[in-house]
């Protein structure tokens, strides 16, 4: 039974992503099983949101190189790229947003309902019955007390008026309700103050446990506080140039990123020409 | 409880919804030839056995029809009003019980839901299909109240005092072409008393129908809410799809006296080859509400601006539209508030969605007459435009004749965005289930308005527009 979760992998291999012309991840490898906390670190526009929105299939991010991959525990192997968002919810990919969108008018619950409906039972068609409406209810309130989160939230609409770090327990939540098997947290620390922060991270350790495979992004390393990672790899110029465990993040905490960028001249150098065309683009402010 | 949540089913709905296009065999007691003549207008008179001041007026009507121009403004209108029957009669009487309505007519309601909602949640129901109300109920502790609630052409018979003292004083025959139209033709509709200081609890529903093809419908629908009372009542219309257009003509008037209330919600989903030209209009007394709810799904063009007059200090109206323009169709919607008392207050919401080439229209006027001191009025209107061959207008008209008073606008247009629909298809959602629950959102604010069975009836509709929107 171990054996079989253990070899769930999500395998990425040689990723390079475009964002209309400026190619921004530039052969990215990572491999994580289910049950592994991977920190994911490196300086602001190395890629890291990118490599985020790549795995979940934002329209806007073009795959031009590479594959993922998803083994699934019988061992059969799923190319993600050629997947629709949904449908890779719906194989247990889940992406916390650093600022997720507001919906008007449509409550968390009804949201929720739907969303864990589909990714539960994968051959729905549309149309069809959703989850039902009790034993929905029961779970959500159950995860929420669990998240020490408001009953009210429920009836909220999504993310419309929520305050950074309601925004962010809500992501939580969504990730407790759809149980993925690999999780990509982006940012969930950012903006929070760091009692908010510890709630986070807290929350993560105690839904992800060791159900999940975990991919956090962060800066710092208090998400990592109940989430000691497994292995930390650092991105620099849309690559990951170096992988290590626990004590890496601690590091790069303390000592930031310079050790990385004399070490690995070429990264640095893209990782500078990044920044620069980043400044020609209107857009970019 | 945690959560409160929508039901997903269509337990008390209108009905199978998908299934509004079927037509049945043409057996009518009655067909006018085609076109619209002195003659015609004569011929209606005569089936009806009306008396001669209704005769008169309907003949006067008909002049004022003919020497109105066509309004220059709002949709295209393309209409032959020598191809169209303005009267079909399809049976010899009014049943009282579904048993005495005539086969195939019965099960045209029965598919729409009708007795079905009738047996759950209303108070009373008229069925009118083609030019006559065939079907009627009323519940007898309300009719013992002294509630009246029949078709206005029995009205005409029953009530002529009631029925001349306010029979086309609020809508004029001058007011408008189609209002002109409807008064030289017009047959059907509800006629409605509600007696000093009766609240009626469930909502009193009409359902109209439209089953042959090239046809004209005509209904003409008067309440009178007394003092103190209070009532809710409801419209559905529906009709198949011919190659031909059909016009659907009503004209509705209200008189709110003081202190009572009146809420009038419409959820028309009529085929979208019908013209739907339409003139509503309420005044409101001292104190007095005056509530439209009006959902336009169906129709090829529908002109439609419910108004609310507010006469007496206190009065308030509210005009809460949904416009929803798919493919051919143009949604020319909006309201109309004239303050012309003190202290009167207003607010409209109109949230117009066009979709797949479809246009929305927006058109409103707010006025405030000389002396309608501290009156407020509230204008907020959104549009959202799914994709790039689709267009809203917003054409607000604001007319102030009085300095001490309050008066907001708000407008915006929105497309869904590329970020919201990733974020809910990343959540598992199909792109066209993710469209849909970002429509039903921004509706929210007015559907939850509703009842629940129309908040229910709405959803399901906006879910059926939306149908083969993505991909």
């Amino acid at each position: 039974m171990i054996s079989s979760t253990q070899r769930e992998t999500l395998r990425i291999n040689d990723l390079h992503v475009s964002v209309g012309d400026r190619e921004i991840l530039r052969g990215v490898n990572l491999t994580f099983h289910r049950g592994e906390t991977h920190a994911l670190m490196g300086p602001n526009g190395s890629g890291k949101s990118t490599l985020g929105y790549a795995i979940m299939g934002h329209p806007g991010y073009d795959v031009t190189r590479g594959s993922i991959e998803l083994v699934t525990a019988e061992g059969q192997s799923l190319n993600v790229l050629e997947m629709e968002p949904n449908e890779r919810a719906r194989v247990g990919i889940f992406l916390a947003f650093q600022r997720p969108m507001s919906i008007p008018g449509v409550k968390m619950a009804d949201f929720l309902r739907h969303a864990t409906t589909n990714v539960r039972r994968p051959d729905r068609k549309e149309g069809e019955e959703l989850l039902p409406m009790r034993d929905f209810r029961k779970e959500l309130k159950a995860k929420m007390e669990q998240l020490r989160m408001d009953p009210e939230f429920a009836r909220r609409y999504v993310n419309d008026g929520f305050s950074g770090g309601e925004m962010k327990r809500a992501e939580i939540l969504q990730m407790a309700m759809l149980r993925p098997k690999f999780a990509i947290l982006d940012e969930t620390d950012s903006g929070l103050d760091v009692d908010a922060v510890r709630l986070a991270s807290q929350s993560i350790a105690e839904i992800g446990g060791a159900e999940m495979g975990i991919l956090i992004i962060t800066h710092h390393d208090k998400l990592l506080e109940h989430n000691r990672p497994d292995f930390t790899h650092v991105m620099l110029g849309g690559r990951i140039v170096e992988t290590g465990g626990p004590e890496l993040a601690e590091e790069l905490h303390r000592s930031g990123y310079d050790r990385i960028r004399s070490q690995y001249p070429d990264a640095a150098a893209d990782e500078a020409a990044m920044r620069q065309e980043k400044h020609v683009e209107p857009a970019a402010g | 409880m945690a959560t409160e949540l929508k039901p997903d089913t269509n337990e008390l709905g209108l009905g199978e919804i998908n299934k509004y296009d079927f037509r049945n065999a043409e057996k009518y007691i009655f067909k006018s030839r085609k076109g619209l003549d002195a003659q015609i207008v004569h011929q209606i008179s005569d089936m009806k056995d009306e008396p001669q001041w209704m005769r008169d007026f309907r003949l006067q009507s008909l002049e004022i029809f003919n020497s109105k121009p066509m309004p220059r403004w709002g949709g295209n209108i393309d209409i032959d009003f020598q191809d169209i029957f303005y009267y079909i009669k399809p049976s010899d009487r009014q049943g009282r019980s579904w048993d005495d309505v005539p086969d195939d007519i019965k099960r045209t309601f029965d598919k729409l839901g009708i007795p079905e909602a009738e047996k759950k949640f209303l108070a009373g129901v008229k069925a009118q299909y083609e030019s006559e109300v065939v079907y009627g109920s009323l519940r007898e502790d309300l009719s013992k109240q002294g509630v009246i609630f029949t078709d206005t052409d029995s009205a005409v018979r029953e009530y002529p005092d009631l029925v001349r003292e306010y029979f086309s004083k609020i809508i004029p025959p001058t007011d408008n072409k189609f209002a002109a139209l409807n008064s030289a033709v017009w047959s059907g509709g509800s006629f409605i008393y509600v007696p000093k200081g009766v609240k009626i609890e469930f909502p009193l529903q009409a359902y109209f129908r439209i089953n042959a093809e090239s046809m004209g419908q005509f209904e003409r629908t008067l309440i009178i809410v007394d003092e103190g009372a209070q009532i809710h009542y409801v419209e559905g219309c529906t009709a198949p799809m011919y190659s031909t257009e059909s016009l659907h003509s009503a004209v509705v008037e209200i008189i709110v006296k003081k202190h009572a209330r009146c809420r009038y919600t419409t959820i028309q989903n009529w085929a979208n080859n019908i013209y739907n030209l339409v003139t509503k209009r309420a005044v409101a007394y001292e104190n007095a509400v005056m509530e439209w709810i009006d959902g336009n799904l169906g129709s090829r063009l529908t002109m439609k601006y419910p108004a609310v007059y507010m006469l007496e200090p206190g009065a308030r109206g509210e005009i809460l539209s949904i416009a929803f323009a798919s493919n051919g169709q143009h949604q020319d919607a909006g309201a109309k508030v004239v303050h012309a008392a003190p202290h009167t207050s207003s607010r409209i919401i109109s949230k117009s969605i066009s979709k797949n080439g479809g246009r929305s229209s927006y058109r409103g006027l707010v006025k405030i007459e000389p002396g309608a001191r501290k009156s407020k009025s509230n204008v907020v209107c959104d549009a959202l435009i799914l994709d790039s061959n689709s267009r809203s207008d917003t054409y607000p008209y604001i007319e102030v004749d009085e300095q001490d008073v309050s008066i907001g606008h708000e407008a915006s247009v929105s497309k869904i965005g590329e970020e919201q629909l990733f974020y809910l298809t990343s959540r598992g959602l199909s792109e066209a289930e993710a469209s849909t629950m970002i429509v039903s959102g921004f509706i929210e604010p007015l559907v939850k308005e509703l009842p629940m069975e129309y908040a229910v009836e709405m959803n399901r509709l906006i879910e059926l527009q939306m149908e083969g929107t993505v991909g």
